[in-house]
Order: C-alpha cells, then sequence, then structure tokens
C-alpha cells in the first residue's frame, strides 16, 4: 500500500508500459476476434489474442501458467475451434452475416458492463501495488508445490472431469448408430447407379457442398419424372455422413415412390421419419 | 505494478467477450467468445494470485491452481461444446445461433399463432 | 300398535309404494298397478283404524326431535284431532279410488308407472300435511304435493297445453308459498315454535304480536293452494292433465289443504279481524266469479274446476265466518262427489270422445253408453248443487247457517260484515252452482243429434269406483251432520230453516231457469254442426282425453269457451259471457302485470349480460391476450437475444447494488 503511494499513474515502471503494450494488443486482437467478418481470421486473431495472454502472465511472473495457456490454449484449443469450423463447413472468406442482429443490442450491454466493471475496479484498486521484486511468484516450482500440496484432491477430480468430458465428446460426435441403413441402400438401388456413393467423401464435404458437385448420380439419364434436383441430393448426402438435413430426406421420398421399387422405397423412408 | 493494469484488461477483454457471445451469430464463434471471457477471468486471477502472494497474505497460491483448473475445464469446455455444435449442426443443418429457435413459440409466424392462441383464451376464459 | 304408529304409517304407506314403484315401474312392469293400489288401500284401512282409535276424543300428540335445528326447534310431530282423523280418511279414500280408477283410465300408457308412483307420492304427501304437528313437517308435505302436481298436470307433455298448465300451476302456487313461507317464520318467531298446539296454545293467550301480517302472508299461501281469488287461475288450466289427477288433486286433497291449513290454525286468524274481513271477500270473490266463469266453461273439466274453486270458496267463506267444523264438513262432503265428478267426467269424455259440452250437446244417448257415470253423475251434481238430501246440501247448510249465525251478531270469532259478505255471496253462489250444473248436465246427457259411437263398455275399474263414490255423495251429509259436531267440537252443524229454504229455493230457481234458458236454445243445436272427436276413440281413456284437450283449440278457436249460439250460458249471461268464458281475463291482467314485466326485466338482464357485462369479460380478455400477444413477440428462441436481456438485468442490477452499497 505505502509503495503504491510512492508509484503514481504518470510515472510507470518499465514492466507496467510492456504490459500496457502487450495488453493493447491482446485487446486489440480480441476485438478483431470478435468484430471480424472471416471466421477463420476470427481463429487466428483469438491466436494472438491468447499468446498475449502469455505475454502478460509471463509479465506477472506467472511463467508456468503462460507455458500452460500456449500449450493449452494456443495448441489445442484453437486447432479445435478451426476443426470444428472446418466440420461445419464454414465458409471461407467474408461472409457479412457473421455477426447476428443482436450486435448493437450485444455492444450496449457489452459496453454498458465494461463501464460499470472499470469504474468499479479501478475505484477498487488504484492504490493497489504488486511487487513484482523477488523470487517469481509463479515459476513452477512454487505452482507444483502448491498444486500438488494443497491442491491434490482437486486436480485428481479435475482428471475425472476430464475423462468424462471426453467420454462426453465422443459419444456427441458419433453418428448416431440407430440411423437405419436401408434407405440410402435402397435408394440406392432404386437409383440404379451403378457407381455407389464414396462414403468417405461425404464426411468433409457434406450434403450442402455435393448438390453443387456431384451432379445427377446417373440417375437423370435414366429417369424423367426425377430430373428435380432432391432425389439425387437425397440419395447422395444421406449414407453415412449423418448430416443430411430433414429436407434432403424428404427429398428422396417422391424420388423412391415415383420409381420402379414402391413398395420397397416407402417403408424405410417411413421409418426414417420415425426416427427424426 | 499497479493491480489496476491487469484488471482493466481483465474487465475488457471480458467484455469483448460478452460482446462476441451476444453478437456472433456462428456458434463456434461464440464458443471462442466464450474461450475470451474464461481468459479474461484467468488473467484476473493470476494479478490477483501474484498480488497477494507477494503480500505473503496466501501462500497457497490458489489463483494459479484456480487458473490451471480453468484452463482445464476450459479445454473440456471447448471439446463438449464442439461435439455439441457438430451435433446440432448434423441435425438441423445449420451452426447459426439465430436460426436454431426451435424453443420459439409456434414456428416463427405470427398468423397461425394467433387463431390458437384466441382458441386458448376462449378454453381459458 | 299405537295410534301413534299406526298415523306414522299413514303416509309412509303410500311414500314406500311411490319409492317401489319409481325403482320397479321398468324392471318389473307387472309390480306397479299391485304397487299403486294396495299401498293407497292399505293407508285407507288404517287412517280408518287411526280414525276409529281417535274416535273424537281428545287430539293424539307426539313429537321427536331428530336434532336441535336453531332457535326455533323443528320436531316430527303428528297432531291428529277430530279434523286430521276425518281429512285423512278422505283422502285415503280418494286416492284408493283414483288409483284403481287409474289402473283403467290409463291401462295403455308408457308413462303409467311414473304416473302411479307421483300419484302414491302425493297422497303421502298430502296425509302428511293432513297428520303433521309441525309446521315445517306440513311445509314440506306441501311443497311436495306442489312439485307432485306439477309433474302430474305435465303427463301428457307431449301437448303445448299440458306444458303451459304444469308450468302456471308451478309457479302460481308458488307464488303464493313464497308469502306462506315467510308468514310461517313469522309465526313461529311469535310463537316460539313450529308446533300447532304450541302456537295455538300461544294465541290463546294473546301472545301474536303481529297477527294481521301473519294471517295476510299465510292466506297469500292458501289462495295460492286452494286455488282462491286472485291465484286461482291455475286451477282451471290444470285440467289439461289426466282425469284422475284432476280428480285427486284439484277437487279433493291439494286444494283442500289450503283450506285444511287454515282450519287448523283458524284461531291465528280470528286473532285478526281484517284478515277474517279479507278471507270472507276473498271467499266470496271466488264464489260468485267462478260460479260465473262455470257457466261459460265448454270443456267439461274445466266446467267442474270453476265449480271446486267455488266450492273451495264456500269452506273459506265458512273459515271466514270462524266456522272449521262447516268448512271440513263441507271439505269432506265435497271431497267425495267432486271426485265423483271428475271421474264420471273422465268416462263420458272417453265415451264421447270429446270434452267439449258443445259437441257432447249434439251427441244422442250419450247417456245410454255410459249409465254408470250417467246416473253418479246425476247424484254427485245433485249433490252440488245442494238439493236434499244428497250430501252438498247439509255441508252447504252448515255453511250458509254459519255465516247466518255470524250476520245475525251470535258470535264474537267474527267480524258480522263478514257474516253478511258470506251468507249473501253463499246464496248468489248457490243460485249459480244450480245453474251450471244444471247446464252440465243437459248439455251432456240431453244432446240431440247423430248418435255416439259405441267403443264398447268402460273398464269394471272405472265404473266401480264410480258407485262407490256415489255412497258418499249420496248420503254422507245426512248421517254426518249429527255426529260430526262431536268429532270437531264444534257448534251444531245441522241446517236451519231459514237458510236451507232460501238456498234450496235459490238453487232451485237456478236449476229451473237454466232449464228453460236451455229449452229456449236448443233448437239452434240441431241446426248449427259442431265438433270434433278424438282420433283414436278406441285408445284408453287417457289417450281420447288427451287428443281431446290438444284438438280443443284448433277445433273450436280458444282453450275454454266454444262458438256455440246452442249454449244456454250465452243466454243467462249475456254480455258477461265472453269474459266469463275468458276467466274475466284475470290471465291478461297476470300477464301484464307479472309476465311482461318479467319478461322485460329478462330481456333487459340478457341485454346488460351480453352487452355490458360481457363487454367487459371481452376487455379483460382481449388486455392480456394483446399482452401476450406483445410477450411473444419476445420468445423470438434467439438464445443470444435472452441472454443480452439476462446480462443487461444483471448489469443494471449490479449497478444498483454498487449504487446502494457505496450509499449514493
Amino acid at each position: 500500500m505505502n509503495l503504491a503511494a510512492t508509484h503514481g499513474f504518470l510515472s510507470p515502471t518499465g514492466v507496467e508500459i510492456a504490459f500496457l503494450l502487450v495488453g493493447l494488443v491482446t485487446l486489440g486482437a480480441a476485438v478483431v476476434t470478435v468484430t471480424t467478418p472471416q471466421l477463420v481470421h476470427a481463429a487466428l486473431w483469438l491466436v494472438v489474442a491468447l499468446g498475449g495472454l502469455a505475454v502478460e502472465y509471463l509479465l506477472l511472473t506467472a511463467e508456468f501458467i503462460a507455458w500452460v495457456q500456449v500449450l493449452i490454449y494456443v495448441g489445442s484449443v484453437v486447432v479445435l475451434l478451426l476443426f470444428g469450423l472446418m466440420l461445419t463447413r464454414a465458409p471461407i472468406g467474408r461472409s457479412p452475416d457473421a455477426d447476428s442482429g443482436n450486435r448493437w443490442a450485444a455492444l450496449a450491454v457489452a459496453v454498458a458492463a465494461a463501464a460499470a466493471l472499470v469504474w468499479v475496479v479501478v475505484d477498487a484498486f488504484r492504490t493497489t501495488w504488486i511487487d513484482l521484486a523477488g523470487a517469481a511468484a509463479g515459476s513452477t516450482e512454487a505452482t507444483g508445490a502448491s498444486l500438488f500440496q494443497n491442491w491434490v484432491l482437486p486436480f485428481e477430480a479435475l482428471s475425472v472431469l476430464l475423462l468424462a468430458a471426453l467420454v462426453g465428446a465422443i459419444v456427441l460426435s458419433r453418428k448416431a448408430t440407430t440411423d437405419p441403413v436401408p434407405p440410402p441402400l435402397n435408394s440406392r438401388g432404386v437409383g440404379g447407379g451403378s457407381r455407389p456413393v464414396p462414403d468417405p467423401s461425404n464426411e468433409c464435404t457434406g450434403p450442402a457442398e455435393q448438390d453443387g458437385t456431384v451432379p445427377d448420380d446417373g440417375s437423370g439419364p435414366t429417369r424423367e419424372p426425377r430430373s428435380d434436383a432432391p432425389p439425387g441430393r437425397g440419395k447422395g448426402a444421406l449414407p453415412d455422413d449423418g448430416t443430411g438435413s430433414t429436407p434432403d430426406l424428404n427429398g428422396s421420398v417422391p424420388g423412391v415412390r415415383s420409381g420402379t421399387a414402391p413398395g420397397g422405397g416407402e417403408k424405410p423412408a417411413r421409418q426414417e421419419g420415425g426416427t427424426r | 505494478m499497479h493491480l489496476t493494469y491487469p484488471a482493466v484488461l481483465s474487465v475488457l477483454l471480458f467484455c469483448t467477450g460478452v460482446y462476441g457471445v451476444l453478437a456472433r451469430r456462428n456458434a463456434i464463434l461464440v464458443l471462442m467468445s466464450v474461450e475470451l471471457m474464461l481468459n479474461a477471468v484467468n488473467l484476473n486471477l493470476v494479478a490477483f494470485d501474484v498480488w497477494l502472494s507477494k503480500a505473503a497474505r496466501e501462500t497457497l497460491h490458489s489463483g494459479q491452481a484456480l487458473t490451471l483448473f480453468t484452463i482445464a475445464v476450459a479445454a473440456a469446455e471447448i471439446g463438449i461444446g464442439l461435439a455439441i455444435v457438430l451435433a446440432v449442426h448434423r441435425n438441423s443443418g445449420t451452426s447459426d445461433i439465430d436460426r436454431l429457435r426451435d424453443t420459439a413459440e409456434g414456428h416463427g409466424d405470427d398468423d397461425p399463432q394467433a387463431p390458437t392462441a384466441a382458441e386458448k383464451a376462449e378454453a381459458t376464459a | 300398535m299405537t295410534t301413534t304408529t299406526l298415523a306414522v304409517l299413514v303416509p309412509l304407506l303410500p311414500f314406500l309404494g311411490a319409492v317401489a314403484g319409481l325403482l320397479l315401474g321398468r324392471t318389473a312392469p307387472g309390480f306397479v298397478r299391485p304397487l299403486a293400489v294396495l299401498p293407497a288401500l292399505a293407508a285407507l284401512v288404517v287412517a280408518a283404524l287411526v280414525m276409529a282409535r281417535q274416535g273424537g276424543g281428545r287430539a293424539v300428540d307426539a313429537a321427536t326431535q331428530l336434532t336441535p335445528t336453531g332457535s326455533v326447534p323443528v320436531e316430527l310431530a303428528l297432531h291428529i284431532d277430530g279434523f286430521a282423523a276425518l281429512v285423512a280418511v278422505l283422502v285415503a279414500f280418494v286416492a284408493s279410488c283414483v288409483q284403481i280408477y287409474s289402473t283403467g283410465y290409463l291401462r295403455d300408457d308408457p308413462r303409467y308407472a311414473s304416473y302411479a308412483a307421483l300419484v302414491s307420492l302425493f297422497t303421502s304427501a298430502m296425509l302428511l300435511v293432513v297428520y303433521s304437528g309441525d309446521l315445517i313437517v306440513l311445509l314440506v308435505g306441501w311443497e311436495v304435493m306442489g312439485i307432485c302436481s306439477y309433474f302430474l298436470v305435465g303427463h301428457y307433455w307431449e301437448t303445448p297445453e299440458a306444458r303451459a298448465a304444469s308450468t302456471k300451476a308451478f309457479l302460481v302456487t308458488k307464488l303464493g308459498d313464497v308469502p306462506f313461507l315467510i308468514g310461517l317464520f313469522a309465526l313461529a318467531t311469535d310463537t316460539g315454535s313450529f308446533r300447532i298446539t304450541t302456537i295455538l296454545g300461544t294465541v290463546a293467550t294473546g301472545g301474536l304480536d303481529h297477527p294481521t301480517v301473519i294471517a295476510l302472508l299465510l292466506l297469500a299461501g292458501v289462495a295460492g293452494k286452494s286455488a282462491q281469488f286472485p291465484l286461482h287461475t291455475w286451477l282451471p288450466d290444470a285440467m289439461a292433465g289426466p282425469t284422475p289427477v284432476s280428480a285427486l288433486i284439484h277437487a279433493a286433497t291439494m286444494v283442500a289443504a289450503g283450506v285444511y291449513f287454515v282450519a287448523r290454525l283458524l284461531p291465528v286468524f280470528e286473532a285478526s279481524r281484517a284478515a277474517m274481513v279479507v278471507l270472507a271477500v276473498m271467499a266470496a270473490v271466488t264464489m260468485i266469479g267462478s260460479g260465473l266463469a262455470a257457466l261459460a266453461q265448454d270443456d267439461i273439466k274445466r266446467v267442474l274446476a270453476y265449480s271446486t274453486i267455488g266450492q273451495l270458496g264456500y269452506m273459506t267463506g265458512a273459515l271466514a265466518v270462524g266456522d272449521r267444523g262447516a268448512a271440513v264438513f263441507h271439505l269432506l262432503s265435497h271431497g267425495a262427489f267432486k271426485a265423483l265428478l271428475f271421474l264420471a267426467a273422465g268416462a263420458v269424455i272417453h265415451a264421447a270422445g270429446t270434452n267439449s259440452l258443445a259437441a257432447m250437446s249434439r251427441m244422442g244417448h250419450l247417456r245410454d253408453r255410459v249409465p254408470d257415470a250417467f246416473w253418479t253423475m246425476t247424484v254427485a251434481l245433485l249433490a252440488l248443487a245442494a238439493i236434499p238430501p244428497f250430501s252438498g246440501f247439509f255441508s252447504k247448510e252448515s255453511v250458509l247457517g254459519a255465516a247466518e249465525h255470524v250476520a245475525t251478531g251470535h258470535t264474537e270469532h267474527a267480524p258480522g260484515a263478514a257474516g253478511w259478505t258470506v251468507l249473501l255471496a253463499g246464496l248468489l253462489a248457490a243460485l249459480l252452482t244450480a245453474a251450471y250444473a244444471t247446464r252440465l248436465w243437459l248439455l251432456a246427457f240431453r244432446g240431440r243429434g247423430a248418435e255416439v259411437p259405441d267403443h264398447g263398455r268402460q273398464p269394471l275399474s272405472m265404473t266401480v269406483v264410480l258407485w262407490v263414490l256415489a255412497v258418499p255423495s249420496l248420503a254422507l251429509g245426512g248421517v254426518a251432520y249429527r255426529s260430526l259436531p262431536g268429532w270437531f267440537a264444534s257448534p251444531d252443524l245441522a241446517p236451519t230453516l231459514t237458510t236451507s229454504v232460501l238456498g234450496t229455493g235459490v238453487a232451485l230457481v237456478g236449476g229451473i231457469v237454466t232449464y228453460a234458458a236451455w229449452w229456449h236454445t236448443t233448437a239452434y243445436a240441431t241446426r248449427i254442426p259442431l265438433g270434433a272427436v278424438a282420433a283414436h276413440p278406441e285408445g284408453d281413456a287417457g289417450q281420447v282425453e288427451a287428443e281431446a284437450i290438444a284438438s280443443h283449440r284448433a277445433a273450436y278457436g280458444d282453450l275454454s269457451s266454444a262458438p256455440d249460439p246452442a249454449d244456454p250460458g250465452r243466454l243467462l249471461l249475456g254480455p258477461l259471457f265472453r269474459p266469463a268464458a275468458a276467466g274475466f281475463h284475470l290471465d291478461a291482467v297476470y300477464a301484464a302485470l307479472f309476465v311482461r314485466p318479467v319478461q322485460a326485466a329478462a330481456r333487459l338482464v340478457r341485454f346488460l349480460d351480453r352487452e355490458v357485462v360481457e363487454t367487459y369479460v371481452r376487455g379483460a380478455a382481449a388486455v392480456p391476450r394483446l399482452l401476450g400477444a406483445a410477450v411473444r413477440r419476445a420468445q423470438t428462441g434467439n438464445v443470444q437475444t435472452y441472454v443480452s436481456a439476462l446480462l443487461a438485468g444483471t448489469v443494471v442490477l449490479a449497478v444498483a447494488a454498487l449504487l446502494v452499497a457505496t450509499g449514493a
């Protein structure tokens, strides 16, 4: 406290200047992260923001935390996020509708919250001084000693949590096994396409893109009444990635019905509808 | 170092995250914003831990321990969150949050609701 | 068994019969007839036993209190004096006759089971009224009779006349019952008890604080039940019910309940001279008005209905001059011969296929088709017209004698004005009674024209009953006038010379004048054909009667009169004929006084309800609906909006909490 009195805001130390500069970069990167219209860029700017935070940890002498930050956040979380973006077929490049119509309300809430918090924090801690001299407060040794002496039980509980999260993530991201196989098989047979739809490719592309890329599965030439796109799309999209949306499915039903094997086509389609 | 600096930075990062959560349309971007908020909290924890351990008031390093826990929980959260987003995307074909309106009353259309609402009012009247 | 037990059995037996009849009516139709007739006969036997045991001596009193009922206790009480014992025998007798008669009269009726059960229930209620020593218990029987009357009058509910008549009977009697109930409460408050004995004891010591108010309130109920002016209008319309119902309810028992009630509580009425005068005026107006109306009716049963009203007027008149012995004497003899008249009229209607006197006057040999009805009806009409030595003569002379007694100032009970009113009105009514009795007899049995088709003999159950009833009509008066004073503890009921000569004289005059008029007008009858007969003359009597009632308005243009120039009543009444046929337009007065205001009020209420109250209700519904629509708009399903609102609220709350904490 008495130290704080001797250190005014107008005479910053070198650490403070460095902290401020890195903090500005971090904040700027964070702001860009939440505002950029390019989704992948958002993830990359997030890397900058999280890295900046790691530097801030270092400046606060918490070195172990800083490296953990770099390892976990920059190394894995952002990579995971990028995978997520790609798996959901986020558009590459500018997407003008990256922000929802809620943005002005969000801005108002955020600014109000920031104002209130800044006011409170500054008002409460303007005289508080962190003495960074001496042994590092967050050295690996100190942190490890604390973690495995005082916090060992929560640490172990955390490992259980991680295990549960792992299992949960696997369960959630697995394709539902109750999805009946017949409809795609059947429709493929009905379509008469000699070329089986390549299953693995759907993992990455998904039906949305396949609409454009896969022309007609060879059903077009043989079936005049089925010149409409949905049947073809349904056949291509359905089988294995499981991301086929409901319209696709429904689209396949009239195709099957108008086809040569009405008895075989209708029933599975109904089953499919039941599982939804 | 003044405690104010990390604290204010933490606040600003947090509010940026809040903005992102509220304004972003893509669910994965929302998750990123959540990460920002978590990191803001982490910064706060570390700063206060450093201050308190230097002032010898607290020797457990609870701030740093909690930061580690937070990081671990955040990692778990991002895994689960991404899995959920993928499942949602698989089911409804989109990961735009403002299009996932299954909890909305009716189907977003006011006209078919009006008679049903009127019927309900009649029934309860 | 003690007399009390027997007396309890008297109302209980028909009640059990009614319950059993209602329960078994559908499942075991074979039991319905025994269940209808046997309880009534058993009740008659038991009532006769009770009468024999009571013997006109000290009144039998018994009471038990089931449960405390507040300030004024209600007790299940019996009070059997000479009046009660005799009236109960009459009721049970007439009820038995009616039940037996009904088995023939309604032999093919699909609703006979419920009909018979209701008649039993009605009998039970009337016996309860007769024996009850507690006014609340009496009121129970009183109201049960009202509702049974409603159902029985509406027995032919397929016809609009029956529906309207049953509703009217119910509403009009209720109009009197409301003041009656208030009067009972006032009486109980004044005397501190519902027990008749206690009340009479209190009255004897002058403990009644508001005698006039109580008496007038009670009179309203009596007028409603006993069909006295101005609440008599339901009775002629109630003839839309089956004839046995008319005989039981509207001649012998239910209408007698009002008279019987006044007779029981006569000291209460005597405590107020004003009430006695009102009673006398009521009786006089009723007697004369009903006599005139009876002369103009075309429906044979409506003639009898007005005749009932008139005879009840005699009883009321006797009560107005403070002689309840005479009143109950007339009640007994009238009950016998009026039941006979109605039952015989039912047979006549069945044979003729019509209830219209105008149509009957154009039929030949009707008397040969129903000889039993003809002879018994002749006896009953002579009794009605008070020709010696038939029973009506003695009872009517006792009434006139009592009135004369009072008029000449020999008693202190009743004001002399009441005596004069009753005496003069009674003499005039005797003239009218004889006139309409003669008219009825002449038109029904002396018709000329096409012969009545023969539908076979009446069922034995119907004819036997007629002869059974003819016995008391013929002989009751002569036997009873000597012994009854002992039962009633009342002054001598023997006819006095003056009134006998006067009464018989005016009756003869009435009869002869009517005969002369009929002789004069009967020539028209052959010239102007008129009449309609029932579509199914081979059906049972009930069906024929229902068709006759339903077709009367269509055939003759009116429910009560027919455009028949051969009607001697038309000649006798002259310009009075039309209003008399319409009951002196009292119904129109009621319509103007009560029905239309009530309907207007109902319309107003409906308007208020639909337009005013509903508007508020709709408004109350519309505002939340609008609010709900507005709120629903917020329920977009967009999670981000929700979270935005949540966080905004959090910020606001946090700031507010801070401001409060810092004392700003």
